[in-house]
């Protein structure tokens, strides 16, 4: 999330000083991790040499920082292009996932057991996200609710893999590249793993190749 | 194993086929009193035929289900049936709620039927239909009500008994995501409250993340992950 977006928004709303924009920011936003100082000033300090905000007074007082930002326009123009802007999905968890299934079933570890691990920690955070909307508000019962919906994506996709592991694993033996595709494969010969964990077929003949996730992937 | 620690009702590897068709092979759980079970598991798994089995309304073809000190797989059935109106509650997918009844009569019924007079019956049925928040409806007829609604006096029928468990079989099934976001907070409130267990049979996510833990059906075997740091 970006902090100086967050502050621009909440500086079109009303001017603030820069102690109050962090705790508004922490309480709204901080979900348990409150900014430091030093983020805050250095956004502020940023925002006001790209000339998003300028100061609207300043205070005498016992603190180091008296200063009341306000946005500029040029600002509510960041803002408003800001919020027009979708956000771009984050798929890095599905990417790690994936990575250690195609992985567990190359090893001839169980797969199923990689995403029933995953499940379990995945709908843990679901039951912690569930007890804290019935003890909150309506902005927690939101904030929960979107991270509830993306958890139950993740699990989706997990069950949809669970039910796919044979699959994959033909897959991945199938689209193995045969072992002369690099030179050192074709100096080893196509002589199978010995002393290996004892893998699938399909898993083990897709040990042999050493891009079958990337093709898997694609 | 202390008292307490002895589970209210228990499946032990239990195998059950339709024909050639196999539902259950081999799945065990157990539940302690006043706690709320998912058990989860994708279309065909076998989740249902579990709940069946442990509410006495499918006999296991072999293995053993126990509810406190008693064998239900073992049971005469009108000695199950009778237990199943005591001491269990069920809420389905579709509220299954008599459609010549109104919503408070169809909440009173279980206690018409346990031999409780009328009015008495009604009292405590409006009772519960505040609690579950529906008051509204008491005297329409359930075709007259919206599917939130109508599990809300499905969950309430349910519970007037005061079971001691509570089988929901996909209780937020046909509804949309706020209504079934609504019967689940209503649902394990309750339960919670009565010190009831409860059963919940689902396949999404949201509705078992109100349960305490989860259980995972997959070719009629039960999976549990209990994760390390517990």
């Amino acid at each position: 999330m970006s902090i100086g977006q967050t502050f621009l928004g909440l500086l079109e709303a009303s001017p603030r000083h820069g102690y109050e924009l962090k705790r508004v920011y922490d309480e709204r936003f901080g979900q348990g991790r409150p900014l430091h100082y030093g983020q805050v000033y250095s956004t502020l300090a940023r925002l006001l040499k790209s000339g998003l905000v300028s100061v609207d007074g300043v205070e005498p007082g016992a603190g180091p920082e008296r200063k009341r930002y306000a946005i500029t326009e040029a600002g509510v123009t960041d803002v408003r292009r800001w919020l027009a802007q979708p956000e771009k999905p984050d798929a890095y968890l599905q990417n790690t996932l994936y990575a250690k299934v195609v992985l567990g079933l190359l090893t001839g570890r169980d797969a199923a057991d990689i995403l029933d691990v995953q499940r379990a920690e995945h709908l843990r955070l679901m039951r912690t996200l569930t007890r804290r909307k019935a003890d909150g508000d309506l902005a927690d019962q939101l904030i929960c609710d979107f991270a509830l919906f993306h958890l139950e994506a993740d699990l989706r996709w997990l069950e949809l893999t669970a039910a796919r592991l044979d699959q994959l694993a033909t897959t991945l033996a199938s689209t193995t590249p045969a072992p002369q595709a690099g030179p050192a494969a074709a100096q080893a010969g196509p002589a199978a793993p010995q002393g290996g964990p004892p893998a699938a077929q399909a898993g083990t003949a897709a040990r042999r190749g050493g891009s079958t996730g990337r093709e898997v992937s694609a | 194993m202390s008292t307490e620690e002895q589970p209210l009702l228990a499946a032990v590897a239990l195998h059950k086929a339709y024909g050639a068709t196999p539902a259950l092979d081999g799945a065990s759980l157990a539940i302690r009193a006043g706690e709320v079970v998912a058990v989860m598991g994708p279309s065909g798994s076998g989740k249902s035929t579990l709940l069946h089995c442990l509410a006495g309304i499918v006999r296991p073809d072999a293995g053993a289900v126990r509810y406190r000190d008693r064998e239900l797989s073992a049971m005469p059935d009108a000695e199950r049936s009778a237990l199943r109106r005591g001491e269990f509650g069920f809420v389905f997918q579709f509220g299954q709620l008599v459609p010549e009844l109104t919503c408070l009569e169809n909440v009173a019924l279980p206690l018409r039927l346990a031999g409780v007079r009328r009015r008495e019956a009604e009292r405590r049925a409006a009772e519960w239909l505040a609690r579950l928040e529906v008051t509204d409806v008491a005297g329409q007829r359930p075709g007259g009500v919206s599917g939130g609604q109508g599990q809300r006096v499905a969950v309430a029928r349910a519970l007037v008994t005061a079971p001691r468990v509570i089988f929901a079989d996909e209780p937020t099934g046909a509804l949309d995501s706020l209504n079934g976001e609504q019967v689940m907070r209503l649902l394990t409130g309750a339960a919670r409250e009565a010190g009831a267990a409860v059963v919940l049979v689902t396949h999404e996510p949201r509705v078992a993340a109100y349960a305490d833990r989860e259980i995972v059906v997959r070719d009629g075997r039960t999976r549990e992950t209990v994760l390390a740091d517990r």
